[in-house]
């Protein structure tokens, strides 16, 4: 069944959109991301234009951590307090990034900052996460307790001034790490077009210890704030975000992620966090591929004004 | 800066429009002049239909003949970009600007445009896609170039591919020797905006009669409810949209919820 979609202006296969959205969104659910770094690719694979793509992925992972985060709340495991110092210093962060992202746009090198940050960022960390929970499978394998986490262990940003006392999270940490974390948040997101939650999970478990309970919730908190402003930033900005495509998505989104979440549940931390490492490190390896392999087609067109 | 490059193309459209001797008179008329984009719009096939009338002050007509129907689409910007290896990665490294040129461009004709007429007859009337007025930014003025120019080869390559650049030597048949008939499609992704259909007649290689003729793509119904909200009402539109998302992730954590 095809439906014209009246922003992107092109008519899709509704069932396919559908599929997509179910088919991300059952990873997000299970890895509690908003999956964007999936999303924005596989809609500019269906034909329809990045600028479109990146807008309107956005309410689609507004909507998908919004369930998410209705459920960690009913959990009571977020962190509501450290979510909003995480927000205060990415709204910065994402200020910038748009700004970048508007500098670059006229350069015509986006694609290029675009395929050098996703190679980079999606390759370094989907590559940490693997060898760290590769670490944690063995462990557990000859009987030690998997998780890192030991009390009272400190690392140098524990030294850090400004400390700060997150309740929920049951953390005492300084604030510059925090702000430095929403900080590349905001600016990354902005740029790549993607929520976050892939970099912010590990680096809130990594730099801040942040306890596995609290952690998705809060960065789901974190990406539904994100995503619905940039939604509407968006949308009153470039008068880029399609809301119908939006409303298939995120009908396949919502669905796809309580299944996600199910089978998310059941599966030991460490292995879940080795599949999203093997996930993101594929997807990055995917980029550097396009990268480095001569393209099909040399040339290629941008949409400058209409008149 | 559009103003005058439409002054432009107005008085190259007059330098070129030789006015030809009067013995043939075109009468044309298309099968829809609204192609209306809806919900299930997947593409459309109109039809221009036409016949060759003796003018009327001779009644000699000189068949055979041949017809060329060019339609073009809103103007609009587009830049090219080419790219290299720089460091082992593929970079965009040169690009050209393609200023005020037809979204959608088709040329139709009874048998290949090279066979109509000579290569000077149809530069001069731009009749072809290889000379059609495609003018690039170079620089603070406005040029065309030569048409094996590879920007000017690799951007009506890329819209041929999208389906919106396309010349076809049998899209007009003749249904007798003065009765012609044109298939103009239309693809999916056609923008919306005023095209216009200019019909040339060719009476052994020179141009016998020409005439015009426009339809119109509009969006109708809750697309262009839709398009005109986003375009109009930006920020409401956004809100309503991120409404729409929280609704529908709190409708989603009650129709699934366990407990």
């Amino acid at each position: 069944m095809q439906i014209y979609l009246p922003i992107a202006d092109l008519p899709v296969n509704v069932f396919l959109v559908l599929g997509m959205g179910l088919a991300v969104g059952y990873i997000s659910g299970m890895f509690g991301i908003g999956g964007g770094f999936l999303m924005t690719p596989l809609l500019i694979f269906i034909g329809i234009s990045p600028a479109v793509a990146v807008a309107t992925v956005s309410s689609h992972i507004a909507a998908s951590s919004f369930t998410g985060a209705i459920s960690y709340w009913r959990k009571r495991s977020l962190d509501v307090a450290l979510a909003m110092m995480l927000l205060s210093a990415g709204i910065v962060g994402t200020a910038t990034g748009v700004w970048l992202f508007t500098e670059l746009r006229a350069l015509d090198q986006l694609d290029l900052v675009i395929g050098l940050s996703y190679v980079t960022l999606l390759t370094i960390v989907g590559g940490m996460m693997i060898y760290e929970s590769i670490r944690a499978v063995m462990r557990t394998r000859r009987g030690m307790p998997a998780t890192l986490r030991r009390p009272g262990s400190h690392t140098w940003l524990h030294g850090l001034p400004f400390k700060m006392r997150f309740k929920r999270s049951k953390i005492y940490v300084s604030a510059i790490p925090v702000w430095a974390i929403g900080f590349v948040i905001g600016f990354v997101g902005a740029i790549m077009g993607i929520g976050g939650g892939f970099l912010l999970v590990p680096m809130l478990i990594y730099f801040l210890r942040v306890p596995t309970a609290t952690v998705i919730g809060t960065s789901m908190i974190l990406t539904l704030i994100t995503m619905a402003s940039a939604t509407v930033m968006h949308a009153a900005t470039n008068h880029l975000v399609d809301a119908v495509l939006a409303l298939i998505l995120m009908i396949g989104g919502v669905i796809g992620a309580q299944f996600g979440a199910r089978t998310g549940q059941k599966m030991r931390g460490e292995r879940l966090r080795l599949l999203l490492g093997l996930l993101v490190f594929a997807v990055g390896m995917r980029f550097a591929y396009e990268l480095v392999v001569q393209p099909d087609d040399l040339y290629s067109l941008r949409y400058v004004e209409t008149g | 800066m559009m103003r005058r490059l439409a002054a432009t193309f107005a008085i190259i459209t007059l330098a070129c429009g030789v006015t030809p001797a009067a013995a043939e008179r075109l009468v044309v008329s298309l099968s829809n002049h609204r192609v209306a984009v809806t919900s299930s719009f997947i593409g459309e096939e109109l039809v221009l239909f036409g016949t060759i009338e003796p003018d009327s002050s001779s009644n000699s007509l000189r068949p055979p003949y041949d017809l060329v129907v060019t339609v073009t689409g809103p103007r609009q910007t587009l830049r090219t970009r080419r790219k290299q290896r720089m460091f082992g990665i593929w970079v965009n490294v040169d690009s050209r600007e393609f200023v005020g040129v037809p979204s959608y461009l088709a040329v139709l004709s009874n048998r290949p445009v090279s066979d109509i007429a000579n290569q000077d007859t149809l530069r001069r009337l731009q009749v072809g896609l290889d000379y059609f007025l495609l003018p690039q930014r170079i620089g603070p003025d406005f040029a065309d170039t030569v048409r094996d120019d590879p920007f000017r080869l690799a951007f009506v390559r890329l819209k041929n591919q999208q389906g919106l650049y396309r010349e076809s030597g049998t899209a007009v048949t003749f249904l007798t020797p003065t009765v012609f008939r044109a298939a103009i499609q239309m693809p999916a992704a056609v923008p919306t905006g005023t095209y216009q259909i200019e019909v040339e007649l060719f009476a052994s290689g020179n141009l016998a009669a020409r005439t015009n003729t426009a339809l119109e793509v509009i969006k109708t119904g809750f697309e262009q409810y839709v398009a005109d909200a986003a375009r109009d009402n930006g920020l409401l539109f956004g809100m309503a949209t991120a409404l729409m998302a929280l609704l529908i992730g709190w409708f989603a954590s009650i129709v699934f919820r366990r407990d």
